[in-house]
């Protein structure tokens, strides 16, 4: 299992669909709108000036509701779709610049990707799909079928490898998908809304399990979702997209507690706050370190923790520490049912209140 | 006014020119390479003789145990087994047996051969966009014109018998193949194709690890029409000399036989019945993936 050494650049990327995409670049480098491409022009704008930095081993969330580029965007990344204009080097290997082969080698080696609707090949049974990648790689034939059954255990399904995926229910066939994946050993792994077909329960599963084996694996993982609660679950850093431009980059408690725009205030809106904002958001940085008899609470204790413990304890305010315990900062309870209940506006006034 | 009610046709003169030049080139054509295109063809020629041979010389109860067998092999199925034995029980009772080989013979030949050369076509169809179009003007017209219309070209160059009588049936059976490999190939889901891309797959490794296989069910299906195609075309093929239940019925016409006629007739609706049924059979049994249970 090797460990992720792929860090993502993409820069200045642009990407039209229609007959002459590459004429219309300068003008929707100056301004051009999307309808007015569509209206005026009858070309798409699928994506407009992408500039992302994936660091090596994360997991970054590309969101954004449907429609927004999402798909188009992941699609780049192992060039799937040609940008119309822009640069993504991987690991410091230009991609654009490759010839078919070298791509060909680039995606068998280094990528790996898991669909939405699972894309299984509903001719081969679960092992065979599992050790597809190794089969167009060229693998021996028994030591694929080893790595493949390994995996296969890994995702909970063993006794199922010779079944085919019609057989098997939607959780299921989308482990088949993280199996193949997986199984592929590639640094960089690709999920365009691998969980947006299964219920809520078996997600918050395969949540689980991805960030399970995130912890042993560190890959670099590119994770697209149209859900919130799931960004700030499993993402490290999340993008936020709408109608191909990049509104709001940065970590989940940015998004919660700095909404952007409007648009990323619709998707902050129904999220269990209490679950993601940590209380070193909200906390007052004035420790008294005198107060030592009051209760302490690590920086990374969610509200919904902290609320819990506060109103347990005969105190309402705690003492925020750090990973070693030095005191940071003071939080009370009145200021967490505030940041719990606060929405947009009134949230980002509070937060720059406590910020001065 | 007489234009307006007789219609103004190419003067006689003309059209006989016309009709004469390309009449008598193709007979030159015919007679200066006869000789080599008959040469061409002798290895064709002794093929269909060993195949049609090997069927009628074989002892029945081997060939009745033959076909029962590859019925089950390839459907899997005792009704499939039991329809073959009794039609073939039933043909040879009527005194048909042995027209009846010939005549499977020649379909089974041309069947495999139309399928030969009809998969790589429809493969190449699917691939080239711009040939696409051509070969699909080309099967319209193949597809619209009588089939006796085929007859006629090819009797002039190879004369009557069983050659030229196999190239008209391979022509004319050939086009569902061609057009529902490339038809399957094209229903293949995008985003399974956008997995076999993303996993490295070269283009013959999509061809045949995913395209292929995903397409066999409608390949299969038109493998069925064609053999059904085939079967009505070697009836037709019996006026240039293609020996078999086609010619029984032929002179059954031309001699008012009506009985002979008539079984003639039952026995071709009854491997009509088990070619369609097995090959049904199979496409099926290669769908067992989808849904339910496997065997
Ligand atoms: N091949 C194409 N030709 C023309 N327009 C396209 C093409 N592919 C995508 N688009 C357009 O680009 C935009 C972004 O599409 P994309 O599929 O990336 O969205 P998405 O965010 O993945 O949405 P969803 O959540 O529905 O999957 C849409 O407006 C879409 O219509
Ligand atoms: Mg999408």
């Amino acid at each position: 299992m090797t460990k992720s050494d792929a860090s993502i650049e993409i820069r200045d990327l642009y990407k039209i669909f229609g007959n002459a995409p590459k004429h219309y670049v300068e003008a929707v480098r100056n301004g051009l709108s999307k309808a007015d491409l569509a209206n005026k022009h009858g070309h798409i704008l699928g994506l407009n000036n992408i500039n992302i930095v994936i660091p090596a081993g994360k997991i970054q969330v590309i969101m954004g509701l449907s429609g927004s580029g999402k798909s188009t965007l992941i699609r780049h990344i192992n060039r799937l779709i040609e940008p119309t204009a822009g640069s993504i080097v991987i690991d410091g290997r230009d991609i654009l610049g490759m010839s078919e082969l070298e791509l060909r080698e680039f995606r068998r080696n280094r990528t790996a990707m898991v669909f939405q609707n699972f894309a299984l090949l509903p001719h081969r049974t679960v092992i065979d799909n599992v050790t597809f990648g190794l089969e167009v790689r060229g693998f021996d034939k028994a030591r694929s079928r080893e790595t493949g059954m390994r995996w296969i255990d890994r995702v909970g399904l063993l006794g199922f490898e010779n079944r085919y995926p019609d057989e098997l229910s939607g959780g299921m066939k989308q482990r088949v998908g993280l199996a193949r994946a997986l199984s592929s050993d590639a640094s960089i792994l690709m999920m365009d809304e691998a969980y947006s077909a299964l219920d809520p329960l078996i997600r918050t599963d395969m949540q689980t399990m991805l960030l399970d084996l995130q912890m042993e694996l560190k890959k670099t993982i590119v994770f697209i979702t149209h859900d919130l609660d799931e960004a700030l679950r499993l993402g490290d850093r999340i993008v936020i997209l709408r109608d191909g431009t990049i509104v709001q980059q940065g970590d989940g408690q940015d998004i919660l507690l700095r909404p952007a725009d409007d648009y990323i205030q619709r998707f902050v809106k129904d999220v269990n706050r209490g679950r993601f904002i940590k209380v070193e958001a909200v906390m007052d940085e004035a420790p008294r370190a005198d107060s030592t008899s009051l209760p302490r609470l690590k920086v990374s204790t969610t509200l919904e923790v902290a609320a819990k413990e506060l109103t347990n304890s005969p105190y309402d305010e705690a003492i925020v520490v750090d990973v070693v315990g030095k005191p940071m900062g003071l939080v009370s309870l009145r200021q967490i049912t505030a940041a719990l209940s606060a929405t947009g506006e009134t949230d980002r006034k509070k937060v720059e209140l406590t910020l001065k | 006014m007489d234009w307006f009610f007789k219609f103004p046709q190419l003067s006689p003169e003309l059209l006989l020119a016309v009709t004469r030049t390309v009449d008598g080139s193709l007979r030159t054509l015919t007679r200066a390479y006869g000789d080599s295109i008959e040469a061409f063809f002798k290895p064709l020629f002794y093929f269909l003789v060993f195949i049609e041979n090997m069927m009628s010389n074989a002892p029945w109860p081997i060939v009745v145990f033959a076909m029962a067998g590859i019925a089950w092999i390839v459907a899997r199925n005792w009704v499939a087994v039991a329809a073959v034995i009794g039609t073939l029980l039933l043909i040879g009772l009527l005194g048909l047996w042995l027209d009846t080989m010939k005549t499977i013979s020649l379909v089974l030949s041309s069947t495999l051969f139309a399928i030969a050369i009809g998969i790589p076509l429809g493969i190449v169809m699917n691939r080239f966009k711009n040939v696409a179009g051509v070969m699909r003007a080309v099967l319209d017209v193949m597809q619209t014109m009588p089939p006796f219309v085929y007859l006629i070209p090819v009797v002039m160059l190879l004369g009557i018998g069983r050659v030229p009588g196999f190239i008209a049936v391979v022509i004319y059976a050939i086009p569902p193949i061609i057009r529902l490999t490339d038809l399957g190939i094209r229903l293949v889901e995008k985003e399974v194709l956008e997995a076999a891309d993303a996993y490295g797959c070269s283009r013959w490794q999509k061809l045949w690890k995913v395209q292929m296989p995903l397409a066999m069910p409608t390949i299969m299906a038109g493998i069925n029409q064609t053999i059904m195609m085939a079967l009505a075309m070697v009836v037709i093929a019996s006026m240039i000399g293609v020996q078999g239940l086609g010619l029984n019925v032929l002179q059954a016409i031309a001699n008012q036989y009506f009985t002979q006629g008539i079984f003639s007739g039952f026995a071709i609706v009854g491997i009509a019945i088990i070619f369609d049924r097995i090959s049904q059979a199979y496409g099926r049994r290669l769908q067992k993936h989808r849904g339910a249970g496997r065997d």
